[in-house]
């Protein structure tokens, strides 16, 4: 019972984890209709730069500041430099693009930094909570992971509901001309989208690391789940990525703790054949989305 | 008229590409002239060798420091006149631990850079792959750099394996735990491939099967999480002495998490696993500069106090032993970039003992070098070898392992710590005697031989 | 004589028999090159031919159906574990051992194509991508099945005469390449080749057309499937063993990459793709040792390069290395026929034939 309470922690806390990063690949989606397939080398090279700023002795929560306005900046720095010129063509281009910024940044990040994985600090303790006599896998970090998360899903939420700056991304997402002829400056929201998935992925970077083998490649597999999350949850809503993460999270944790993590992958590729067998516009998608 | 033009533009088009194929590689043809009159790759005052490593990609970490620090033997070889007269000309290429790409560029060092022996390439997949091959061409394999029990085969005469297999390291853990934790409940978490199952064979060959109360496993190719799951099943299943058939890195993500739970028993690492200058790093600067306290940090890396390990050869922080000392002036003098980054740990010692094995091996071949006299002189001749391990090498015509006696380590914070570029780490003291096994079946016994110490000759010069 | 007489007397018009004109000249002239060859590279001319068959099924997938895989590097790792098992278990003949491989890696197709049909894009690139990453755990946790790390040996059938191994594989690596090619063009230029395009450019007036849209998308991925299969089966004879490293998410994004390269939808494009494939890791390795250092920063020079061409291609040359040639030579046989108009008009024959 301790072991399924506690493999069903680590499922939380992980899919969390899915959920920020599948946040970011849902912003990025919605504003402009791309995968971006090297989000998680991008929230890899931000976690890198932490990793220089901490060590030159920077305050742990300045860089923290710091990384999520450089994640912004990156993120729409990506979209102006690399994915504007791609608009309109076919959907393989941004694919390969962004495939080619993955490798890209894997290649700096090795040169730079190195092969090796580091130890990169927690924000706060890891050592589990004590409830009752027992310590449970569930520490002030992962408490920490899970309210950072939901505070970037509030944000991101009231964005796009309460400020006028939300309604005009998704008319710019949803009706790009018409918004255009309404005024709406669409190439600056399309902007907009990918320096907020930008945060929502340097953010990602920062809560992984700390538990994971920190090193160019360790949000490869991350990603790959983040995007399992995100379709999943429909690839249009934040509450969508938030529901979708954490029923990957518990999946994986499932899979891995009692079958064995070897088969984890294969039991995120069952759970999307099956979701998109049971519901092929994931679970929170509007239906009428499809496009024609 | 028009569209009869199009229609021979077509077709040229394609004419010229069915040739392209053997256009492009006609061209590279003209670049090779095989056809070395005697030995290839040794000329009267050059030998070449060269190897397959993983440079990049993630098998790299901590591997890619081993032939920079083997070339450090190499120069200072060559700095000193060369093996009767020839200095030693080392290739070491990437082939990013993808058997494929072992396959291809083995083929290029042999058949077109014309090496006279593989030394000191990497891994079990990868040199799987190539073992048919370089034997079919009478290339010697030497010194694989593998603990995989398949080197040692009458079938491929020319392979040789060099650290000892993981069964000899799961024999020798498993006779140390059946006597310091007898009656405990034993737990393995090992890696599911070669390592980690031979690792476990060993193990099981020593403990009584009631004694085993858990085993968990991970894949190495998706590793990237912390183990947390795995540690709470042992736990669960009241393990307290727990087996890491590891990696460094799943070392550190495994001793977290079980620390995060509560849990800490008795952890009996494999040497693969154990290096404390490469797991150290990864348990300290998680709580380090962060919102975690020095007292945290201090915790997480006192996570090795009391680890037990295995070792072949004296441990870096043993920096009184003479093995140990002469290491590190051979990496300051003839590597100082890799001694600047990396320092003596367990990687750059093992390379730089691995190199040394293949020197004594070019000596005992004598002047007269042929690929058949290598392997022979290795045969005739391996026991007899000066190298930093604690037991020379097993080497004989039938047997193609390298050392198979061990002594049990413990990481202590009373020893005399492991000082690298990366910081200061907790050190070993070795406990016991130094043990002899095979890796089939047959006790582990007490090594009575005596213990080598670096060459007069190696000693002077450095 | 009228133009179709004239086309007639030049060249078949059928495109079986004019496919299977070229492949056998192609055959012909490959023949001749391998005995010229080095064993080595010999051995990377069967490389190239053995990664042209898997190119050109994506090729098939991507440019003719518009569906995106990153997952091909397990299609291929299926044919290779059949051909190692059936090597392994049985005594089979040795093309009835690829005929089988194929057929597995098709049924996988066809298991993968399925739900795949639901998929638009980058979202099948994203599931496929999860299929190249969850198969090969699979061998490694059933590793007495399926040999570990060691993996399982495959055996070349013996070489007839003094023939060398290397030369004797790679014409059974070419012959593969040129049938897997004859049979793809045909299709191309079948139907199926017709509906694939139909589908890819408009879903909805394909099926308005008649067309079958779903069985349409399957049937472009098991053909896919297949020759990656084969291309699998084919990269376990030359490597020796096969074992999960020889297939890690990397070749998956690497084929991918080198067929965008190459010149989607082409097959012609498809041999640039596979001759960088082949040859990136031999430049990248002059290249370190050109900037003279093996570790460290330099062993990621070639990686950042290949991700930098990658981007800067689709940028900037999104037809590929095909495309580029065919504008140059659309623009070169343009300046040539303009002029040519004027003088030479009633007696040029066109280029001879030969």
């Amino acid at each position: 019972m301790e072991l399924f309470f506690n493999i069903t922690l680590n499922g939380i806390t992980e899919g969390m984890i899915f959920a920020s990063l599948a946040l970011a690949l849902v912003l990025i989606f919605r504003a402009t209709r791309i995968i971006n397939f090297a989000q998680g080398a991008m929230g890899m090279m931000t976690t890198f730069i932490a990793f220089s700023f901490l060590n030159a002795g920077l305050n742990y929560w300045w860089a923290f500041v710091f990384i999520l306005l450089i994640g912004f900046v990156f993120g729409s720095l990506v979209e102006r430099v690399l994915i504007r010129p791609l608009y309109g063509k076919s959907e393989l281009n941004p694919v390969i693009v962004s495939i080619g910024l993955l490798v890209v940044l894997e290649g700096v990040a090795g040169a730079i930094y190195g092969n090796a994985s580091h130890g990169f600090p927690s924000a706060f303790s890891q050592s589990g909570i004590t409830i009752g006599h027992t310590k449970v896998a569930f520490s002030h970090f992962d408490l920490f992971i899970v309210i950072a998360v939901i505070i970037l899903m509030v944000g991101t939420l009231g964005l796009f509901r309460f400020s006028t700056l939300g309604l005009r991304m998704r008319a710019s997402a949803f009706a790009g001309e018409i918004a255009r002829l309404l005024g709406v400056r669409v190439g600056l929201l399309l902007t907009l989208g990918w320096g907020l998935a930008g945060i929502a992925g340097a953010l990602a970077g920062l809560l992984v690391a700390p538990t994971s083998s920190f090193g160019p490649y360790f949000m490869d597999l991350n990603l790959v789940y983040a995007f399992t999350a995100a379709v999943i949850g429909g690839l249009e809503s934040p509450v969508g990525a938030l529901v979708g993460g954490l029923v990957t999270g518990l999946c994986i944790s499932y899979v891995g703790g009692y079958l064995g993590s070897g088969l984890e992958p294969l039991g995120a590729l069952v759970l999307l054949i099956v979701t998109l067998m049971v519901r092929p516009e994931g679970i929170f998608a509007r239906p009428a989305a499809r496009r024609v | 008229m028009r569209h009869n033009n199009y229609r021979v533009i077509h077709r040229w088009t394609r004419v010229l590409a069915a040739g392209a194929m053997g256009a492009v590689l006609g061209v590279t043809a003209l670049t090779t002239s095989a056809g070395a009159a005697s030995t290839p790759g040794v000329t009267s005052n050059s030998i070449s060798i060269g190897a397959t490593v993983p440079l990049t990609g993630p098998a790299a970490p901590g591997y890619d420091e081993i032939a920079p620090a083997m070339n450090a033997v190499f120069k200072w070889v060559n700095a000193h006149g060369g093996v009767f007269g020839r200095k030693i000309n080392y290739t070491y290429v990437d082939d990013g631990y993808n058997p494929a790409n072992t396959a291809t560029l083995t083929r290029k060092l042999v058949l077109q850079d014309n090496i006279f022996a593989d030394v000191g390439s990497l891994g079990t997949p990868t040199q799987a792959a190539v073992q048919s091959f370089l034997n079919s061409q009478k290339v010697p394999q030497l010194f694989i750099e593998s603990g995989c029990n398949c080197w040692s085969s009458s079938k491929y005469p020319t392979s040789t394996g060099w650290e000892p297999p993981y069964t000899v390291d799961g024999k020798v853990l498993g006779s140390y735990i059946k006597k310091a934790f007898s009656g405990e409940k034993v737990g393995y978490l090992y890696q599911d491939d070669e390592f980690g199952q031979d690792v476990v064979k060993g193990l099981n060959m020593e403990l009584p099967k009631s004694s085993v109360v858990a085993t968990q496993t991970y894949d190495a190719a998706t590793l990237a999480g912390p183990l947390s799951n795995q540690m709470a099943a042992l736990k669960a299943a009241g393990a307290q002495v727990v087996v890491l058939a590891t990696i460094p890195a799943a070392t550190a993500l495994a001793m977290l998490p079980a620390a995060a739970i509560g849990y800490t028993p008795q952890y009996v690492v494999d040497s693969v696993g154990a290096d404390a200058p490469t797991v150290g790093p990864l348990l300290s600067g998680l709580t380090q500069k962060g919102g975690g306290t020095a007292a945290q940090a201090q915790a997480a890396t006192g996570l090795l106090n009391g680890v037990i390990t295995d070792s072949y050869f004296a441990p870096e922080s043993e920096t009184s032993n003479p093995w140990v000392k002469v290491e590190i002036k051979l990496l300051k003098d003839y590597a100082p970039s890799v001694y600047a980054k990396y320092g003596l740990d367990g990687n750059t010692q093992y390379g730089i003992a691995l190199a040394d094995t293949f020197v004594q091996a070019l000596q005992a071949a004598g002047k007269n070098l042929t690929r058949a006299g290598l392997v022979a002189a290795i045969a005739k001749s391996g026991k007899s070898f000066v190298t930093p391990g604690y037991v020379p090498p097993s080497y004989s015509s039938s047997v193609h392992f390298g050392f198979e006696g061990e002594q049990i380590v413990k990481l202590s914070n009373t020893a005399p710590p492991a000082v690298t570029p990366s910081g200061t780490w907790i050190g070993g003291t070795p406990i016991g005697p130094i043990e002899v096994t095979s890796p089939g079946a047959g006790p582990v016994k007490k090594y009575t031989g005596k213990i080598s110490t670096p060459p007069k000759k190696l000693v002077s010069t450095s | 004589m009228s133009d179709a007489a004239v086309r007639r007397l030049k060249f078949p018009t059928q495109p079986l028999l004019r496919h299977l004109i070229f492949a056998v000249a192609a055959g012909v002239i490959l023949y001749f090159v391998t005995n010229r060859l080095s064993s080595y590279n010999d051995f990377l001319l069967g490389e190239i031919a053995l990664y042209l068959i898997a190119l050109a099924g994506l090729s098939l997938l991507t440019g003719l159906n518009g569906q995106i895989s990153l997952g091909h590097g397990a299609f291929m790792a299926v044919g290779a574990y059949t051909v190692a098992l059936l090597m392994t278990h049985t005594q089979l003949n040795f093309i009835l051992e690829l005929v089988i491989a194929v057929a597995v890696a098709a049924f996988l197709g066809a298991v993968i194509g399925i739900p795949a049909t639901r998929l638009k894009g980058p979202f099948l690139a994203g599931m496929t991508l999860l299929v190249a990453l969850a198969l090969p755990p699979i061998a490694d946790k059933w590793s007495s099945t399926f040999g570990g790390d060691q993996g399982l040996t495959t055996l070349v059938p013996t070489a007839p005469g003094t023939l060398n191994p290397e030369e004797w594989l790679a014409w059974i690596q070419i012959l593969g390449a040129l049938l897997t090619l004859l049979l793809l063009a045909n299709l191309m230029k079948s139907r199926f080749g017709r509906s694939f395009r139909a589908v890819r450019d408009d879903e909805i007036a394909a099926s308005l057309a008649g067309i079958h849209v779903a069985r349409t998308k399957v049937t472009a991925f098991v053909v896919s499937a297949a020759c990656a299969g084969l291309a699998g089966a084919f990269l376990g004879l030359s490597t020796g063993v096969v074992n999960t490293g020889e297939f890690p998410l990397t070749l998956s994004i690497q084929l991918l990459a080198a067929m965008v390269l190459g010149g989607t939808g082409t097959l012609i494009g498809m041999l640039w793709g596979a001759i960088l494939l082949v040859y990136l890791p031999q430049w990248s390795t002059s290249l370190s040792n050109h900037f003279n250092l093996g570790s460290g920063a330099n062993a990621y020079l070639a990686t950042i390069i290949f991700g930098a061409v990658l981007i800067v291609g689709m940028i900037a040359a999104p037809s590929g290395i095909q495309g580029g040639l065919r504008w140059v030579w659309a623009r070169a046989t343009h300046a040539f026929t303009s002029r040519s108009v004027q003088g030479l008009a009633t007696s040029q024959a066109g280029p001879r034939s030969t």
